[in-house]
């Protein structure tokens, strides 16, 4: 995985990159020594098969958000069309009486849609994806409160499977997201669309005048986080046996979080798949880590809210003086 | 004028800039009041910076300024302002969202404990703006509705203080309409009057000859003369412009042409580019001259498909028999993809904002222009990319460390090899070059001219746009002249001068009515046999 990491980061500078791994693992691994010494009970196999199961949904998307960063965008949507593709799934199979892998389907094919509009209506009329999104956010909202009829739908255990202990009380839901962030990374770092991803973050109109449009390439950044959210809305209604209109609520900004704290420029152009993962490691230790210590809700909210600046104003320096070195 | 028994209001002595080289170097001028002095040359002879360091903006390296007889060191813009030496710029400085008035009064606008004075504001702005005779524009009117001539006016109005003691102008009418030019006349007439001393930096001759009472030269930098505007000549200026009346070109022969790659009929878009013609030959350089803002480098984005054409046609020919062009593309290429799929490359001038990606590495940037060639159903080769690569940077001797270097940390001529790169590794059979030696050292120059010999020689089609008259003597074998937007002659090597070259680019508003009189060098570029020579008619 070290060495996928190099498209964006050539060999000279490999070693930066190595120092982002190696950061992101102390940080890691002392949260999770902290949190060991703090609390008898953390170090414990239960608290890491939970921190597992806990992640997959919000590993999946920041796989998409990471590469919707690199091109400079933004997809504040993601927690709408998670809720509704889960609400989609919900409804084929128990109001539609559709076959489980056609509901399934269905709930990623949503997902898909959703992301493919907020992708081509952003590149057709040259606007923010932020606005677009945004729009997008409220609107997908509504779309599964209409599906849900405004409420919980229970699935029961018709898709639980992804969701339920397989090798070593890990979920084939936990499998699934590191088998996509290590596919994310390859096809970032070793795929023509990667590079070009890469190069419309950094400069967009060098890579129009280089023979390669933009166009498309965005479209598909923005359509593939959809199918993830998707995707992560199949994976929450099979923890939970239930489609919740109002889940994921507020889960872009974790997600987006997650992403920054992995050191992906919010400006385009850098990013690697594989530290957001560590990033998104981050957040689960420290929310499973201060619900065990005993934090109350509102000290953790504002734990985690200093986490993230900190974190991001660490990777800030590391690359100011990396960039400094170069120059 | 009556300069030995004033004090002079600006003293210029043995002023000189350097960056990595001298771009000025023993200036001294004496500005009196009331007098308007030009300020001339080719481009990049040093008028902007001489103005700069006028005003504050650029600090000299050698040499010392007097104002009114005291030592003036401006170390910023606003200490200038402070002692009357203000200038406009050609860049306007406006903020476009905020109204007229509120631009004009910018950095003291009228308040009350914060809170802005409107009434007065616009009194104030009303009165600024009748100075210039622009009464009919109102002060509450946001500067974005104004036309870019208006604008201009408004950066104007903007710098006539009462307290102006020299006001520096630089190609102020230069998107002026005649009514609007007249009326810039009329107040530097009024402030003549007025006792003000005003630099006026043009390369528009007929203008100097209405408005100045001096004009100095510069050339490379040097002063190389200061007459009285009075009875100067335009072809005397011309050729101080250029220096001696050399011929530095006899050099090299004549490359032999092949047919015809590309040809654009008719070609234009808005103003910017006036209905071409024009044929690129397998096998030789066609450079392209004019001064910045003739729409050489629109004219190239035109043939690339940067910017969409909305006229004219661009033809595509296989190179064998120029009979039949194998392509036909109306109004000109709809996406640079379709002109790179076509054969054609661009090195954009500016290769840092739109050429490269800076903080990628040679290797990214190298091979950009063709992944598929370095990739297999849709995953790079990596070893491929690599051996690709370094073969490119021997090739060109890019200077690096390794492949995998950032382009940013690169010289400017080993970063414009780069760009170069990715048109060797994707063939292309026409490559425009817009100002491809800017800001590339002398070395580097001789490897880029190197490599522009080897493609002709494997029978390219060279287009090369660059402000160095020399450059384009020595390397292309036919030269066009832009003017306006429209291209106003064509030279064949051995029948070109540098002033000729120069009194084409300065023909501007002469060029316009010639072309429209006679049919001029539009008919002799489009002559399907380059051996003939080409008339150029200089008006």
């Amino acid at each position: 995985m070290t060495a996928a990491a190099a498209t964006s980061a050539p060999p000279s500078a490999l070693k930066g990159q190595l120092g982002t791994y190696v950061g992101l693992t102390v940080v890691l691994v002392g949260m999770v020594a902290l949190f060991g010494t703090l609390s008898e009970y953390f170090l414990t196999r239960e608290t890491f098969i939970s921190i597992a199961n806990e992640i997959p949904a919000l590993a999946v998307m920041a796989v998409g958000m990471t590469f919707v960063l690199i091109i400079a965008g933004i997809d504040l949507s993601v927690g709408s069309v998670l809720a509704l593709s889960a609400a989609v799934t919900a409804a084929a199979i128990l109001q539609w009486k559709l076959s489980v892998p056609m509901a399934a389907a269905l709930g990623l094919a949503t997902g898909l849609v959703c992301g493919s509009v907020t992708g081509a209506v952003s590149v057709a009329w040259r606007l923010p994806s932020f606005i677009v999104s945004l729009g997008m956010l409220e609107a997908v909202r509504g779309g599964a409160y209409l599906v849900t009829d405004s409420r919980t739908q229970y699935v029961g255990d018709a898709i639980s499977g992804l969701a339920a202990p397989w090798i070593g009380g890990i979920s084939a839901a936990f499998v699934l997201a590191v088998v996509l962030v290590a596919a994310g990374q390859l096809v970032l770092t070793r795929t023509v669309f990667g590079r070009h991803v890469v190069g419309i973050g950094t400069n967009e109109e060098a890579m129009r005048l280089a023979g390669i449009d933009p166009r498309p390439i965005r479209i598909i950044v923005f359509a593939a986080t959809g199918l993830l959210a998707g995707l992560a809305g199949l994976m929450q209604s099979a923890r939970l046996e239930a489609a919740d209109p109002n889940a994921g609520v507020g889960i872009e900004l974790q997600v987006i979080a997650a992403v920054v704290i992995g050191g992906t420029s919010l400006m385009g152009g850098r990013g690697s798949v594989v530290n957001t993962f560590f990033g998104v490691l981050i957040i689960a230790v420290l929310e499973a880590g201060l619900a065990q210590v005993g934090a109350s809700e509102p000290s953790k909210r504002i734990i985690t809210g200093a986490v993230i600046v900190v974190a991001v104003i660490i990777d800030t320096l590391r690359q100011r003086r990396a960039d400094r070195r170069l120059a | 004028m009556n300069a030995g028994l004033a004090v002079p209001v600006l003293s210029l002595s043995a002023l000189g800039k350097d960056y990595a080289a001298p771009v000025l170097d023993d200036v001294s001028l004496v500005l009196n009041a009331g007098e308007v002095l030009a300020l001339t040359g080719e481009n990049g002879a040093g008028k902007s910076t001489l103005s700069k360091i006028v005003c504050g903006l650029v600090q000299p390296t050698r040499g010392q300024m007097l104002l009114g007889g005291a030592a003036f060191q401006p170390a910023f813009r606003r200490d200038a302002e402070r002692l009357g030496v203000r200038m406009v710029m050609q860049e306007l400085g406006l903020v476009t969202t905020l109204s007229v008035a509120e631009n004009l009064l910018l950095d003291r606008l009228p308040n009350q404990t914060g809170w802005i004075r409107r009434g007065k504001l616009h009194d104030l702005a009303a009165r600024q703006l009748a100075k210039i005779g622009m009464e009919h524009i109102d002060p509450a009117t946001p500067v974005a509705r104004l036309g870019i001539g208006q604008q201009q006016m408004v950066e104007i109005a903007r710098n006539l203080q009462d307290d102006t003691r020299v006001l520096v102008l630089d190609e102020p009418t230069a998107m002026l309409t005649p009514r609007e030019t007249s009326h810039l006349f009329e107040q530097i007439e009024l402030l003549k009057a007025r006792g003000v001393a005003i630099i006026y930096v043009s390369h528009r001759l007929e203008e100097l000859q209405r408005i100045a009472d001096r004009v100095a030269v510069l050339r490379d930098g040097r002063l190389v003369d200061v007459r009285a505007m009075a009875g100067v000549r335009e072809a005397e200026l011309v050729q101080r412009m250029v220096g001696r009346a050399v011929h530095e070109h006899e050099g090299r022969d004549r490359r032999i042409a092949g047919p015809v790659l590309l040809s654009a009929r008719g070609i234009g878009r808005a103003e910017a580019v006036k209905d071409v013609d024009i044929d690129l030959h397998a096998g030789e350089v066609m450079g392209l001259a004019g001064l910045v803002g003739s729409g050489r480098t629109e004219l190239v984005r035109l043939l690339f498909g940067a910017d969409r054409a909305d006229r004219g046609e661009i033809l595509l020919y296989d190179g064998i028999a120029a009979t039949q062009p194998v392509l036909r593309v109306r109004k000109g290429w709809r996406s640079p993809m379709q002109a790179i799929r076509a054969g054609i490359g661009l090195v954009t001038e500016d290769r840092k904002s739109q050429g490269l990606l800076l903080t990628q590495s040679i290797r990214v940037n190298a091979t950009l222009s063709d992944l598929g060639a370095i990739s297999h159903a849709g995953w790079l080769q990596r070893a491929k990319e690599r051996g690709i690569a370094r073969r490119l940077v021997e090739l060109l001797r890019i200077r690096s460390r390794s492949i995998e270097q950032p382009v940013a940390t690169l010289s400017g001529g080993n970063q414009q090899k780069v760009v170069f790169a990715r048109w060797l590794h994707r063939e292309c059979k026409v490559l425009l070059l817009d100002e491809p030696t800017r800001g590339v050292d002398v070395g580097a120059r001789a490897d880029l001219y190197a490599e522009l010999d080897r493609m002709t020689d494997a029978g390219k089609a060279l287009l090369m746009v660059s402000s160095d008259l020399r450059e384009l003597m020595a390397m292309c074998d036919r030269i066009g002249v832009m003017s306006a937007g429209r291209l106003v002659a064509v030279f064949e090597r051995g029948q070109w001068s540098e002033q000729s070259l120069l009194a084409a680019a300065f023909s501007d508003a002469a060029g316009r009515a010639a072309s429209a009189a006679t049919p001029t060098a539009g008919s002799a570029i489009s002559d399907p046999n380059p051996g003939q020579p080409a008339t150029a008619d200089t008006p």
